[in-house]
Formats: C-alpha cells, sequence, structure tokens
C-alpha cells in the first residue's frame, strides 16, 4: 500500500472545464457536490482506503524569519496573487494506477448545471518507510 | 499476563473454531471476546490447559452470537460433517490459518492485515499504528479481507509462494511504530518453518535473519543511513548470522533453489565479510545470476550491475547498467556510484542530486543528498 495525498486548490492549479464559482450555482447543485463528496470519503471508509481529510481556510500568509529579536515578516495584503490550497485527502492504496482512479473521481464532482468540474487535482505520493531489504 | 503466549495460541483456537464449523468471521470475534476473558479472569485464576480454557470460552461465544434458528441449523449440518470436537492435534492446524489469511483472493495489504491479526494475533489498533492509518481503515480492511475468505474452504491447499510474499511485505515494511513488524514476520516465518518443510519457506527464514543480523548498524542513532560498506561490522549480530547461515545453507542443501535462498545467499555473503573489502564479490555476481534467471526482476539486474562493478571494475558495471532501463528505481543512484568509482566525480554529483530527487523515502533521499554535497565540495576545492 502507497499513500498519497490530493491536493485541491481553491486557484494555482489550471482552470477547470466547468469553472463556474461555487457561488454562482444553485443551492441544490451545491449541495450536489457536498453529497458527493461525502459519499465519495464514506467509500474509501468502507474500502479501508481512508487516512485523512480536511479542509483548510482561504486565507493564507507567507511568514518568514526577519532576524534576531525581530517579529516575523508576513507578506502583506497580496494573498489573491498566490496558489491557495483549499483542503487535502490522504488514501492509501495498493496502486499508483488506483491513486489516479480515486483522484479522477473526485475530480469528476458535479458543479454548476449538475456537470462534473472536471478541476484539477494535484496528486502528491507521500515519502515510504524505508524497506528492510535493500541490497 | 503472558501475554506471547496469549498470542501464540490465538491461531490455534481460531483454527479449531473454524474446523468445527464457525465462520471465520464470526470464529475470529469469539477468540477475541475469548481472550478479553482470559486477561481478566487468567492472573487470579490461571487455567490448567491453557489452550483448553480458551478453546471452551471462544466455542461457547461463538454458540451464544449464533443463536439464530437459520445458523443453528447449518451449524448443526456442518458439526454433522465434521469430527468430532475433542483434542485437536497441533499438527498443521495453525498452517490451514497461514493459507487462508494469505488467500489469492485478497489483496497483498488486505493478505498482510488479515495474517497479522489472524496468525499473529496483533490486535487491529496495533496493525493500524504499524502502518499509519486510522484504526477505523483498518478495521474496515479487516473485516473486509475476512469477508472475502469467508466462503473459502478451509481445507483447500493453499500456495506456499503467497505466504510467504505476506511475510516477506511484513518483513520489509520496517521498524516504525510500537509494533516491531520485522520481528513480528520472523516469529511468524519460523512458526511456519517449524511447521512446514519446505525450501523457500527456509530461504525466507534465512533472509530475514540475515537482515535482521545488520539492522543495528544500518543506521545512526539519529537515523541516518550507514551504507553497507561503512557499517560496524561489529554491531551485526554474529548469532543470528551463525543461524542465518545454517538455515541457508540446509535448504541449498536440498538443490531446489528459489530467489528468496538466492537472496539469502548474497546477504550471507555480505554477512560472512569481516571487512568491506573482503567481500567476495566474484560470487555475488554468481547468485545475482541465479536471481536473474530465477525471477527475471529488473531490480536484480540493477544490482547485479553494481555487483559487477565490485567484482570486475566501475567500467564493467557501468556496461551492466548501460543494458538496463534508465527509468527503473535507483538507478541514477547506481550510475552515480559506478562514476565516482570510475573517476567521474563531476557525472556522479549531478547523478546523485538526480537520484535524490526520485528517492522513495526520506532517510534515502537525505544520503544521496549528502553523496551530491560531498562530491560538489570536493569539486568547488
Amino acid at each position: 500500500m502507497a499513500k498519497y495525498l490530493l491536493l485541491k486548490h481553491y486557484r494555482g492549479a489550471p482552470a477547470a472545464a466547468n469553472d463556474v464559482p461555487m457561488d454562482q450555482w444553485t443551492p441544490e447543485e451545491v449541495s450536489a457536490h457536498v453529497k458527493y463528496m461525502k459519499d465519495f470519503a464514506d467509500r474509501l471508509k468502507r474500502t479501508g482506503e481512508f487516512v485523512d481529510e480536511q479542509a483548510l481556510s482561504p486565507e493564507g500568509t507567507f511568514v518568514r524569519y526577519d532576524g534576531e529579536g525581530r517579529p516575523p515578516v508576513t507578506d502583506g495584503p497580496f494573498a489573491e496573487t498566490k496558489d491557495l490550497i483549499a483542503g487535502w485527502m490522504v488514501i492509501d492504496v495498493e496502486t499508483h494506477e488506483r491513486a489516479l482512479e480515486l483522484a479522477a473521481e473526485l475530480s469528476a464532482a458535479p458543479g454548476a448545471g449538475g456537470k462534473p468540474i472536471h478541476e484539477w487535482l494535484e496528486l502528491r505520493p507521500f515519502m515510504a518507510a524505508p524497506p528492510c531489504i535493500t541490497e | 499476563m503472558d501475554e506471547v503466549l496469549l498470542r501464540s495460541l490465538t491461531p490455534h483456537v481460531l483454527t479449531i473454531l473454524v474446523r468445527r464449523g464457525a465462520d471465520f468471521a464470526a470464529a475470529e470475534d469469539a477468540v477475541q471476546d475469548a481472550l478479553v476473558e482470559a486477561v481478566r479472569v487468567w492472573p487470579d485464576n490461571p487455567p490448567r490447559d491453557p489452550k483448553g480454557w480458551l478453546v471452551t470460552v471462544a466455542w461457547r461465544r461463538f454458540l451464544d452470537a449464533t443463536r439464530a434458528e437459520s445458523a443453528r441449523r447449518r451449524r448443526e449440518d456442518l458439526v454433522e460433517e465434521e469430527p468430532a470436537p475433542g483434542p485437536a492435534a497441533d499438527v498443521d492446524d495453525t498452517l490451514q490459518l497461514y493459507f487462508l489469511c494469505a488467500h489469492p483472493s485478497l489483496t497483498p495489504a488486505s493478505a498482510v492485515a488479515l495474517t497479522l491479526r489472524a496468525v499473529g494475533g496483533l490486535t487491529t489498533r496495533q496493525i493500524a499504528q504499524a502502518y499509519l492509518v486510522p484504526e477505523a481503515t483498518m478495521a474496515q480492511r479487516i473485516s473486509r479481507a475476512k469477508r472475502t475468505v469467508s466462503s473459502v474452504r478451509f481445507n483447500q491447499p493453499g500456495d506456499v509462494a503467497t505466504v510467504l510474499r505476506v511475510l516477506y511485505l511484513v518483513f520489509n515494511e520496517g521498524y516504525s511504530g510500537d509494533v516491531d513488524l520485522a520481528a513480528e514476520a520472523i516469529r511468524l516465518t519460523r512458526q511456519l518453518a517449524a511447521r512446514i518443510d519446505h525450501e523457500e519457506v527456509a530461504g525466507l527464514l534465512a533472509l530475514m535473519l540475515l537482515h535482521h543480523a545488520r539492522r543495528a548498524a544500518r543506521t545512526t542513532a539519529d537515523g541516518r543511513l550507514v551504507p553497507l560498506a561503512e557499517q560496524d561490522r561489529g554491531r551485526w549480530d554474529t548469532q543470528l548470522i551463525a543461524e542465518g547461515v545454517d538455515v541457508l545453507q540446509a535448504a541449498l542443501a536440498r538443490a531446489r533453489l528459489g530467489e528468496f535462498q538466492a537472496q539469502a545467499a548474497i546477504a550471507a555473503l555480505h554477512a560472512d565479510a569481516q571487512r568491506a573489502e573482503e567481500t567476495d564479490w566474484v560470487q555475488i555476481v554468481e547468485w545475482y545470476d541465479e536471481l536473474v534467471r530465477l525471477t527475471g526482476s529488473p531490480v536484480a539486474r540493477l544490482n547485479r550491475a553494481i555487483a559487477v562493478g565490485e567484482a570486475d571494475g566501475p567500467r564493467a558495471g557501468l556496461a551492466a547498467l548501460a543494458e538496463l532501463d534508465p527509468g527503473l528505481p535507483r538507478y541514477a543512484a547506481a550510475a552515480a556510484y559506478l562514476h565516482e568509482r570510475d573517476g567521474d566525480p563531476a557525472t556522479a554529483a549531478r547523478l546523485y542530486a538526480e537520484a535524490a530527487h526520485a528517492a522513495p523515502n526520506l532517510p534515502e533521499r537525505e544520503h544521496l543528498t549528502r553523496q551530491a554535497a560531498r562530491l560538489n565540495t570536493q569539486l568547488r576545492a
């Protein structure tokens, strides 16, 4: 089994095919979208492939060290220029193909007009534990 | 409370229940109930026959749990067909459990989880911790696995190769977490080897023992990888090595070579060298030839190329490497090593950096990054 991170972007990923902001959808479409995501996670829990998921607040801040005795520097009011991560899901699956399949399925969540969003999800493998037998 | 005793009795008790006609999942639940009861009762009132006690309590729990009319009818039919319950012989009851838990209808991950649970007697929580997943996730994996094998007939002969693959996976999973999976895999493989006379079971056991023997020397206290050539050989466990070599020699004497024996033979040749320079690389190349012949594995070919580089010089190693697919895991790391030995630190540094980028785990990435950094520092000087 190998763990993968599914990253959902607010912004920063290539544009989705059905790229309509969520606040322009009908309430039913929003509910259908939320239900799709929940059903997806529930199904992974039953298959034993679910590890974790968290949503993130849209507001992010870049922070850096600014020298001894000085307060950290933050990047000011330019948040709209950065990539923004909406949330993540961690899955633990048998193969890379399975990870791709699940990511594609999540990307097919319904959006405006009840049609799949086709949003781009980022798929990143976790670093594994070192094996006992290497040479 | 003797936890090791309890754990070693679990598979026997489970097997007896399944033999008597309990389906696998129900039997497993009943055995768990009996274990909980044992933990409660035994400290004050230890049984004379722990196994008999567990069987009796587990069977009672199973009967309680399956009171439904249909279940009873089915059970009675099954009991009628089965030999009367009595003191079951130890012979190979657990063996059947190994085969069931590694059944080909299960995915490797499910087979591993079920084996650790049913044969190894680990708790779901312990298995979940070892694999860094939530307990609920592991519980689902195990219960799905139980459902998958619930229709498998218990007397169906199993496939030794599948069982060995599962144990190999458990061993290779490393030693993170509270449960030492490598030690657990050795314990289970020892049990298997005691029950089944098979050269590849012995080969796998030898392989595990020989690698486990070098465990203390493989990393520094702060988790850095130490390459084989630089390991402090005084920290190798000579007793485990001696045992591994004995097990291997007995297996090889039967002249039915398999991949685990070949891998163990390579590990034994490394273990045999008092100093890295004394390693018998010529023989190691011969064993890699066997391994490639047996498995055709690209990883074996890659390791063979490195061994050729040691036996016949880096040029020969690079020539062997050139015949392989550069997309192979650790190809860049192997090429980097051989180029450095061939006196080309600039190429080696570039390849080490490339290898670090593609490394599948953190200790390996850090090790390769340090190698690249070492060469780049040399080149600047």
